[in-house]
Order: C-alpha cells, then structure tokens, then sequence
C-alpha cells in the first residue's frame, strides 16, 4: 500500500506542477472518443486555435469506449473542475442533453462541433459544411479539370439516403447557374456497397462514351470508382472525384485516377470550435443572425436553431494527401 | 462478516481463519484503499473536496453498484449473469414504447421495474429449469435482449420523459445527496441484512460451497438460484429507471458494457468468483472505489484508456495483495 500511496502522490504531484497556476480561460474539446485519428487531429487544430488566440488552457478529453454514459462521466469531471467551455461532439445528440445542462447552470458555456446535441444541451452548434456548400463543392472539383466542360456522371450511395440526395439535388440546382458547360448525364445508386458501387461505375463507363469525370460523394463508392478507372486503363481519360477519406484515397491521387477530392477537414473544425467556446466566454451572445469570427477559416452565421456551418469541404490533392493521410 | 465464532453449526461467509481477519480482513484492506484513493485525489485537484464534486462522482458508479449487490449474490451460488445490461436495454426501450403509449411516472416506472423482473425470470427459467449452464444463457440472453431493443428503435431514440420523472436520475433528495445514492444505500443495506442475517442469506453460501450438499441438507437450490436472477433482473430494472431518467432519452445501445464494470465491484468486493465466500460491505467498498478512481482519474483529464489500464491493475493488485501476503506468511511457518 506504502508503495501504490507514494506512486499516487508522485503522480499526483508531477500533475499539479504541470499545471500553470495564473487565471486563463480553460476550454475542454471533448471528443466520442479517444484514439481516433479524426479527433487527434481536431485536438491538433484546437490546439492551434488555442495558441493563437493565447491564454488558453485546452483540455482535450473523451472516453475509450463511444457511449453516451462514458461521456456524461467525463462531462461531469469537467463541471467538476469548473472549466470555462466544453466543445462536444456528441455520442447521442439527446443522453448528452441533461448534464449538458447542468453544465450550463453552473456557468459554463457549452457548444458541440460534428456530431450535435440537441438545442436544449448547447449554445452553438457548428457542422463541418451544410448542403448547399457541399453540392457546390462536388460539382466544382470535376469542373475545376474540365476547362472545356463535358459529360459527368454521379455515383452515390442508396437511393434512400438522405445526406446524399440533399447534397445531389444542391449540386443540380448550382449547375446551370455556375457551371453552365457540365452536363450532368446520370446519377446512379452504389448502396455504399463495394461491389454494387463497382459494377455501377462501369456501367457508367460502358454506357456514357463521352464521360469525363465521375462524382462519388460517398467514400465507398469513390474508391470503388477510382478502381475501375485504374483497372479499365481509363487514366487521365476519367477524373474520379467527390467526397473521400485521405488515407483510403490517397493512391488515387497518386495514381493519377483523381486530381482532387474532398472532406471535412477535421483540424479547422476542432481550430473553429475553439474560437466559438472563446467568444462565448469572452460574452458574445449566441442567437440567430449572429456572426462570429472562426480565425483565418473565417466567420459564421447562426441559423435559427443556433447552427453554422463552417466552410466548404476541404480539398486533397497531390500537394497535401500526403499529409493528410496520416490522420485519417 | 467475521462473526463466525458464535454457537452452533454455521459455514463461515469467508473461508479464512477469522481470528486475524478483523485486522487482516479483505474490507480493512478496501477501506485503506478508498482513503488513499480518497486522500491522494484530493491532493491531486484542488476541485476534488467539493460537496458538488462529491455527489457528481457518486453518479459514476450508482446504477451499476445496485445491480453490483445482486450480482454478488448470485457468484457467491457460484453462478453469473452477464445480461444485465441488455436487461436495462430492454427495460428502458419498454419504458420508451410505455411513454409512447401515454404512459405516466409511476407506469414508467412499473414497466422499468417489471421487465427487468420478466427478464430475470426468462434467465432464472433456462438456467434452473432446462439447467443450462448460466453463462451461457446468460451471454444469450445478452444478445436477445438487447437484440430486441435494436429491432425496436433501430438507430432511432425514444425522448420526451416526464419531468417528474427525471427526477429518479438527476433529483436529489436533500442538499448535494441524490436520489440514486440513497437508493443505493438503502438497497445496500436489505442486501446485507438479507445475505449476513436470515436463512436465505445461509443457504446463498450453502449452495456456493457445495450445491449438491446444500440439496441433501434440504435446501431447495433451484428455487432459491431462480429468485437470484429474478432479483438480478430487479435490480436491472431499477437501473434501467435510473440510467433513463438521467439520460432522459432510450438508445438501444444504452447501458453498454455495465456488465463487466458490474462483475469487476463484485469481484475487487472480495466475492469469490468460484462462489461461496463474499461479503455486500465489500461489493459497496469496491464501488466506492471505482467511483473514487474515475472520478479522481477523471479530474485529472487522465485519458480514459490510462484508467482502464489503472483500474484493471487496481484489481490484480489487490487480489494479488492478499494471496502473497499469505504465502509469505505460510514460509515463513
């Protein structure tokens, strides 16, 4: 027992050194959960953020299983330790909602980033992108290569799926106005199912000679996409492009089937997150209509359930999947 | 409890020569452990000696340190029940569809509490009925349960409880002291005079020691294993009230992993996982640890995989205590 007080008490002390003792705002980000390249990188973001802004104690915290109960503990540990915000993204958008709360009551200022809480738990609540940017986005990234302009066909995930159709009715109602040389030719469903996603594309291929780019906002089907490309010798003649995950991607680009992709970008969302929790401490009033600046990512608007969204997705080419890769 | 010198014929709770154990006994040894815990916490943060702090830390092990109590009767018979959280998975999906239905508080509550009993009874039915074995019924049970509650809600939420009722998870009965720590307590005590002071209590560590010389005695094994796990089931459903009302919504992945967290109080409590041996004053011991620990670890913003690691070395550590300690003892004889 002597031995494991003595560990403690070391621990213990090591600790409180650690800890710089002058007053400074302390914001907690806490994540689904822990060990997860996703969040890293966010915390990598807020820790940015945090420096920039200065005088900022970041605490970046979750649990190691992605349950509601085991984030309501950690929660509770924050209120305990009377940080000035919490940033939360949410294992359950309504679990989370009573000691949110409580949060709330006791004088700490609460936003979630990512995965929300519903309004009652938070303040702000800042999404990666919204629909309509992501409809712009998809379009764009095949537009961007196609100077001359051309066919280009969508391969999504179910037909069903609700993200999807939004962000596909978004990008057909931006393209006579912003795009007026792209000629959407087809949208085909993969059910974000590999091999349906495989056979989808080529029948894309088969059926559509002229086509020059395929746009497949869905990770499953972009990969899928982009292998049928590299498989059919169909290099350079088709650009994959929509919304992928760097470190599955990230052979297509280096092959050559896709120029650029696209997705949320992780460490500005965990970088803004921390802008927002300072404004509010420093006693910016969240409402809708209002604005508030998120650094060099730039600023948002609340919507009327105090929602922003905070940028477009964040495109990966040659120059930077390298890097991003590595995170997630 | 180490009263075992007293006239007539009794088996003795634990099976140590009680002669040194009031000194030596596993409780002392917990009670040492949470004050150094307690102690070390408080010199750690300067947030931890706080009468709000406190009461928050409580809510980090309440629900499953009730269910803790049952479950330790039922390994002291030498059995285990690993569905107690796809019991409180299914009772609060239950709740949810009562809600739905235009249920009021106390039918919330009936509904919780009566599922969890029915869910008891399917496992105590299959173990001492069809005398399957209760692990593997039990990790069936595991699945069915809260496969029910998955084909229920899907990834769907049930929310909009009363705000009466919230009051079972969040309320609190006087000052900083809530309503699922009282509960807990109280609870804690029927369990210990149950299970150290009446006849029940006996013929639990009867079947523990040896079933089948409990049976020839006359006591009527089955039966009673078959109101274990209906109480087991009880006491899910207790929790599954609790844990909704504190969440005020029904996930069907609610409760996740409360199994395991509920078997490790039971057994750093000093419970003989072969069964036979056990006492409730340690179950509450080894939850008030695991609250001190996490919520301790918690303050301290350690990262929650360092405290799984600190908490499953707590539980070697003391285990492994005790048997050394003997050993060493024993050469030196």
């Amino acid at each position: 027992m002597k031995l494991f007080k003595l560990m403690a008490a070391t621990a213990a002390a090591a600790i409180l050194l650690a800890v710089p003792a002058y007053a400074q705002t302390r914001i907690a980000l806490v994540v689904k959960s822990l060990g997860n390249g996703f969040f890293d990188a966010a915390a990598k973001g807020a820790e940015e953020a945090a420096k920039e802004i200065g005088d900022i104690e970041l605490i970046y915290t979750g649990p190691t299983a992605a349950t509601a109960e085991a984030q309501i503990e950690v929660v509770n540990s924050l209120i305990a330790q009377q940080v000035d915000a919490i940033a939360i993204s949410a294992n359950d958008p309504d679990a989370l909602v009573p000691v949110l709360q409580r949060a709330q009551q006791r004088g700490i200022k609460v936003i979630s980033w990512d995965s929300g809480v519903a309004p009652e738990g938070r303040s702000i609540h800042l999404n990666p992108s919204d629909i309509g940017l992501i409809g712009e986005t998809i379009i764009k990234l095949a537009a961007d290569y196609l100077p001359e302009g051309g066919d280009v066909a969508i391969l999504s995930a179910a037909s069903t799926a609700t993200n999807q159709n939004a962000w596909i009715e978004a990008a057909k109602a931006v393209i006579p106005e912003k795009f007026p040389n792209i000629n959407l030719v087809a949208t085909v469903y993969g059910d974000d199912d590999s091999v349906k996603s495989t056979e989808e594309a080529r029948g894309l291929i088969a059926a559509y000679p002229d086509l020059k780019a395929i746009i497949a906002p869905t990770t499953v089907g972009v990969v899928a996409a982009a292998q049928v490309v590299t498989d059919q010798n169909l290099i350079g003649k088709i650009n994959v492009t929509g919304l992928a995950l760097p470190s599955e991607f990230k052979q297509f680009i280096d092959n050559g089937a896709s120029q650029a992709v696209a997705l949320w970008n992780p460490i500005d969302l965990g970088y803004s997150a921390v802008y927002l929790a300072k404004a509010l401490v420093d006693g910016q009033e969240a409402a809708p209509g209002a604005t508030f600046s998120i650094g060099k990512v730039g600023e948002v608007t609340l919507d009327d359930t105090n929602s922003a969204a905070m940028a477009a997705p964040f495109q990966f080419d040659k120059s930077n999947i390298e890097e991003f890769s590595k995170i997630y | 409890m180490t009263d075992t010198t007293t006239t007539g014929r009794q088996l003795p709770d634990r099976l140590d020569n009680p002669v040194k154990s009031a000194v030596l006994s596993w409780e002392s040894l917990l009670v040492l452990v949470a004050l150094a815990i307690f102690i070390a916490n408080s010199f750690a943060s300067p947030y931890f000696l706080n009468e709000w702090s406190l009461s928050d830390m409580t809510f980090n092990f309440t629900e499953k340190a009730l269910i803790a109590l049952a479950m330790a009767l039922v390994i002291i018979t030498g059995e285990i029940d690993l569905s107690v959280a796809s019991i409180i998975a299914l009772a609060s999906t239950m709740m949810g569809l009562a809600l739905q239905a235009g249920a009021d508080t106390p039918m919330l509550v009936a509904v919780g509490v009566g599922v969890g009993i029915l869910c008891g009874a399917f496992n105590g039915f299959l173990i001492t009925g069809l005398k399957l074995p209760s692990i593997v019924v039990t990790i069936g049970t595991m699945s069915l349960f809260r496969g029910i509650a998955y084909i229920v809600l899907g990834d769907q939420s049930f929310k909009g409880y009363p705000v009466d009722f919230s009051w079972f998870g969040q309320g609190y009965v006087f000052w900083v002291i809530s309503f699922e720590l009282v509960l807990f307590l109280v609870c804690a005590l029927i369990f210990y005079v149950v299970l150290h002071h009446t006849n029940f209590g006996r013929r639990v560590f009867a079947i523990g020691n040896n079933a089948t010389a409990a049976r020839f005695s006359g006591v009527r094994v089955d039966r009673i294993k078959f109101v274990l796990f209906c109480l087991t089931g009880l006491m899910s459903g207790i929790a599954a009230v609790l844990l909704t009302a504190r969440l005020g919504s029904t996930r069907p992945s609610i409760a996740q992993g409360f199994e395991l967290e509920a078997v490790t109080m039971v057994v750093l409590g000093g419970v003989s996982i072969l069964g036979g041996s056990g006492t409730i004053i340690g179950v509450v011991l080894a939850a008030l640890i695991m609250g001190l620990v996490t919520f301790g670890l918690g303050l301290l913003n350690v990262p929650g995989i360092v405290m799984s690691i600190f908490i499953g070395s707590l539980l070697i550590v003391v285990i492994a205590l005790p048997i050394l300690f003997r050993m060493w003892r024993q050469r030196k004889a």
